[in-house]
């Protein structure tokens, strides 16, 4: 349950970034969240939840957007999402490749007044 | 006038005070950006001072500490340095100095993982000079401490085998980030009905990087293996 500790970090660089944009209000926080960054997204939103307690963070919603794994095989270089936690190539049934997608976990963008 | 009383409202109703308009600004900012920039200052620290950093990962109870004693005690070029995260107590720590190791305890409290930040304050608490082998035993946990870095160049996790084999199914982000499996307790296999096959072939799938070594580190055996791959001078330490 590390999620409460990101959440921190990101009320952290979300209040940073407004106040040098001079901005007063954080309305909505727009995250990209990849399914093997190894945060659970519910466990993110419950964390966020304990911080909307907070006045100043009340109104902010929170936006997630999921990013699903895609993979390189490195025996036969084809691209592939995997269908389970075994990324296994479907063309070649290797087992070593590289992540090309579902690692992020950063905050894109916030919507501020 | 108004129709109704002949009162004499005023004309322009009162504005209300006007919203200020909707911004968006784009950060594309790493919720770890801070971690990976401090850890890549202790890489760069570590190397600089020609240390050899291991992260090493695992569930409580599956043998780290035994582990670390016994590689203390082998290493060829003793002493090595240990920096130790438990939620509460210095007793591994004590362990360790016990096995002719320099360590260093984090005391996390409530947190479940290490961040690079708490390995920078502890580093500055050990005396480096002389060493040349770090590990870094991380808290016990097998989800957390996977998403920080370090500043390590190697990530070793622990299995044991009173875990039971299918572990690295249930949980293959350590697994899949790590660069050896140390699969320990193998002296207890048989009593505990441990399936070696299905769990090298559940390794296989969700660690295909990863080195194996089967050790028994309260018997002391299957150790040379791993100090050699630890000790290996040709190997890349990225």
């Amino acid at each position: 349950m590390h999620e409460l500790a990101l959440v921190q970090e990101l009320c952290a660089l979300a209040t940073a970034a407004a106040q040098r944009h001079g901005a007063t209000r954080i309305e909505r926080l727009q995250l990209r969240l990849g399914d093997r960054c190894g945060v659970d997204a519910d466990a993110l939103r419950l964390a966020f939840a304990v911080v909307q307690q907070q006045q100043a963070w009340q109104h902010t919603q929170l936006e997630l957007e999921l990013v699903p794994t895609r993979c390189r095989c490195r025996r036969c270089g084809h691209r592939f999402r995997p269908v389970d936690l075994i990324h296994c190539c479907p063309r070649c049934g290797g087992l070593s490749h590289a992540l090309l997608e579902g690692r992020e976990l950063e905050l894109v963008a916030l919507e501020v007044a | 006038m108004c129709g109704r009383c002949g009162c004499d409202p005023p004309r322009v109703a009162m504005a209300a005070p006007r919203p200020r308009p909707l911004r968006r600004l784009e950060l594309r900012q790493g919720l770890l950006s801070r971690n990976d920039a401090q850890a890549q200052h202790n890489r760069q620290q570590f190397q600089a001072l020609g240390l050899r950093v291991v992260n090493l990962l695992s569930a409580p109870g599956s043998g780290k500490t035994s582990l670390l004693e016994q590689l203390a005690q082998r290493w060829p070029r003793p002493p090595i340095g240990v920096i130790v995260g438990d939620l509460a107590t210095d007793r591994d720590a004590q362990r360790l100095q016990g096995a002719g190791a320099r360590a260093v305890q984090i005391r996390t409290g409530e947190r479940c993982h290490l961040d690079a930040a708490q390995v920078a304050r502890a580093f500055s608490q050990l005396d480096a000079v002389g060493l040349d082998l770090l590990v870094i035993e991380n808290v016990g946990n097998l989800v957390c401490p996977a998403a920080f870095d370090l500043g390590e160049q190697r990530r070793i996790a622990v299995l044991s085998v009173t875990e039971g084999e299918d572990k690295p199914l249930k949980y293959p982000a350590l697994f899949s980030s790590a660069d050896a499996v140390v699969l320990n307790k193998s002296d207890l296999a048989d009593a505990v009905g441990f399936d070696r096959s299905a769990a090298l072939s559940h390794l296989r799938a969700v660690a295909p990087q990863a080195v194996l070594f089967e050790v028994s580190a309260r018997q002391g055996s299957g150790l040379a293996a791993l100090l050699q791959w630890l000790d290996q001078p040709q190997a890349p330490w990225p």
